[in-house]
């Protein structure tokens, strides 16, 4: 095993390998968000509560889930290379923190404009949105922390750190709706028992989800073929690579 | 349901839409930058390795 991370772990290798993997993730990730844009706003029925201003969902819930989902994979990531020294798991951290940071920025911004007709306020001070405003700040700190490093290195570990402690605030973020009382409605989708939405509204939410995550696997990988790129300092094996 | 319908939203227009508008845009701002990345970063390594070569000789 540790002769394929060493050999994944090479910067051509991996290089070549995202840059492989990367239309796999693109096409398939363009198709399903546009299959849930259209199911969304033409072929889902109205909500009988909200009427139209609930098509909101289809794009609040991904970019929120995607938030969450991008910030674990970047403490991970950050953790795997504090603990193993892989450079290439630091460089993958790195690569996902501006991906969540605008994932975390939408979900903000989607979920502030379904509040105003909702709620009739375009922001609250509730567990919920606080925590998700906590979110955006520890990426935006991250990005700061590791660009005020000169030496890469050092700014891999002090970020990594700031990763990890940070990533304490995505359970509360998932469970505030259940800890504190919010404003913000409770879980509907990631119950254990049955989901409380109906079915002809819960698919497009599913396709839209599934395209949103492939969408990151396609932002990933080329973003980290940048990092590995900004990382080499004899990329002689770039004349060969595609 | 007409197209007149369906831009009309049920009366919330301008919040779905804005909101579908926005998340477009982060969607493709995020394309252009990653691939924006990738570019420059390919272009500053072959300076580098150009100039590794010029120094050497």
């Amino acid at each position: 095993m540790w002769i394929w991370v060493h050999k994944f772990g090479s910067p051509p290798h991996a290089y070549r390998l995202l840059g492989k993997l990367a239309p796999w993730f693109g096409w398939p990730a363009l198709g399903l968000i546009l299959l849930a844009t259209w199911w969304g706003l033409v072929k889902a029925p109205a909500d009988y509560q909200q009427g139209d201003a609930f098509r909101i969902l289809y794009v609040h819930a991904p970019s929120a889930w995607m938030s969450m989902f991008t910030y674990v994979v970047m403490a991970v990531a950050a953790g795997i290379g504090l603990v193993w020294r892989i450079k290439l798991a630091h460089a993958a951290a790195a690569a996902a923190a501006p991906i969540g940071a605008s994932f975390t920025f939408l979900a903000l911004a989607t979920g502030s404009i379904w509040g105003k007709p909702m709620w009739g306020t375009w922001w609250v001070w509730d567990a919920r949105l606080t925590s998700e405003l906590i979110l955006l700040f520890l990426y935006l700190g991250y990005m700061a922390l590791r660009s005020s490093f000169d030496d890469p290195q050092r700014a891999d570990r002090a970020s990594a750190v700031l990763a990890i402690v940070g990533v304490i605030n995505v359970p509360i973020i998932h469970y505030s709706v259940k800890w504190w009382s919010t404003l913000h409605q409770a879980a509907s989708v990631t119950k254990l028992a049955k989901p409380s939405i109906a079915l002809p509204m819960l698919i497009p939410l599913f396709i839209m989800i599934a395209g949103f995550q492939l969408y990151f696997g396609w932002l990933i990988c080329r973003r980290l073929r940048g990092e590995i790129l900004r990382r080499e300092r004899n990329a002689s094996w770039l004349n060969e690579a595609s | 349901m007409s197209l007149g319908d369906f831009l009309h939203m049920g009366g919330y227009a301008g919040y779905v839409w804005t909101a579908y508008g926005l998340t477009t845009m982060v969607l493709a701002l995020n394309w252009v930058s990653a691939r924006g990345n990738e570019a420059e970063q390919r272009d500053l390594a072959m300076r580098r390795m150009n100039i590794d070569k010029e120094n050497r000789t």
